[in-house]
């Protein structure tokens, strides 16, 4: 029961945690709620369609299904929390001053809502298709002990769920403008992270050249523990990273953060 | 342009030759254990590590170590190319059944 609670609650603690700083990126935005519910209902369906069709996925691309699947829905989420950031620096120039006017920047482009709910929805997808995997074991293995699975596994997804509550709560509870600083930084860093993992996944794939890890901090922060599971989601933490991991994470924290410093020096040109 | 097509030939001639001092290991699952209980390599070779889940269900195979994760679906396979490896323990697990799933590849 413990086990199936860790299990879980480490996944549920990965997707509930971008669920949650999405969450606070786009409240009050109409419509926002929807988009989100939606981004996760796709997650949850595509979890059980990559879980159902696991062999399938596995034997695709001669071996390495999997390793291109996680690859590219990884690109495509970082891609959208970059254009996200991109685009917030330039039509929330104006606005950053008041979440509420910030918010609006997003509905008024429709596609802002959907770059966010595809990147809940790969979270939840990514997150939620190893429960669904390790769930599909519990019920084969059958027994007497899966009643006591399935409770330990409803517990995690609560516990889990509540971490990401949680980030919400922390983030919402800020002044609107450091609200926008913050999850600015946040999605910069989410970004820069799920870009670095996606290069990961084509390395193991060997479709990306291999190379020695650049360092070994898992001493320090092993990337297997809570702490280090939660930096991993958060800022892209990387215990052993390849050379092309770190090149991966540095560009997208420059393309994050240029138009932010455009607009810094533009305002300041003003100023004076 | 003749310069590229050299490139090109260089980089393709180079690959079978990295190839040809592959090792092949294999591994097996079965009852959320790994068989054999111990695996080693010879440093600096790539290595292809072929893993087969006897359990009828899935296992997550993962190594920060070695810098892999793949879930593999029950009696199924999977290979895992490895990069050339320095002298040390890499540890690598189950991580649907950590308990009884985890061992290391021995790098010597």
């Amino acid at each position: 029961m413990i086990a199936a609670l860790i299990i879980v609650f480490r996944e549920v603690l990965e997707a509930g945690l971008i669920v949650g700083i999405v969450m606070a990126v786009t409240r009050g935005v109409p419509g926002s709620t929807l988009w989100i519910n939606g981004g996760i209902i796709a997650g949850v369906a595509g979890a059980c369609g990559v879980a159902l069709f696991v062999s399938a996925i596995a034997n695709a691309f001669n071996g390495v299904g999997q390793d291109v699947l996680n690859g590219v829905v990884l690109a495509i989420a970082a891609s959208m929390l970059i254009w996200h950031n991109i685009w917030m620096a330039q039509h929330g120039r104006e606005m950053t001053a008041d979440l509420q006017q910030a918010g609006k920047a997003v509905v008024e482009g429709q596609t802002g809502l959907l770059s966010l709910a595809i990147v809940v929805a790969v979270a939840v997808l990514r997150e939620g298709s190893e429960i669904v995997l390790f769930l599909f074991g519990v019920a084969a293995g059958g027994g007497e002990t899966w009643p006591h699975m399935l409770a330990g596994s409803l517990a995690g997804l609560l516990a889990g769920a509540l971490v990401g509550t949680a980030a919400y709560a922390g983030l919402t509870i800020l002044p609107p403008k450091l609200l926008f600083r913050a999850t600015t930084i946040l999605i910069a860093l989410l970004a820069a992270g799920m870009a670095a993992q996606s290069i990961g996944f084509l390395e193991q794939a060997d479709i990306l050249p291999q190379s020695s890890p650049l360092w070994n901090s898992s001493s320090v922060l092993s990337q297997q523990s809570l702490t280090g599971r939660i930096m991993h989601t958060l800022i892209g933490y990387i215990d052993q990273p390849s050379l092309l991991q770190l090149i991966t994470y540095g560009a997208v924290i420059l393309v994050n953060f240029g138009p932010f410093l455009q607009t810094a020096r533009h305002q300041g040109h003003l100023r004076r | 342009m003749k310069l590229g097509v050299l490139i090109v030939f260089g980089l393709l001639s180079a690959i079978p030759a990295a190839h040809a001092q592959e090792v092949s290991l294999q591994l097996s699952i079965s009852n959320h254990r790994f068989q054999p209980a111990e695996i080693r390599a010879p440093a600096g070779r790539p290595i292809n590590l072929k893993v087969i889940n006897a359990d009828a269900t899935p296992e997550e195979f993962e190594s920060k170590d070695l810098r892999v994760e793949r879930v593999i679906p029950g009696k199924g396979q999977t290979i895992f190319k490895l990069r050339p490896l320095q002298p040390g323990r890499y540890r690598f697990f189950g991580d649907f059944n950590e308990a009884t799933a985890n061992r290391f590849l021995v790098v010597e």
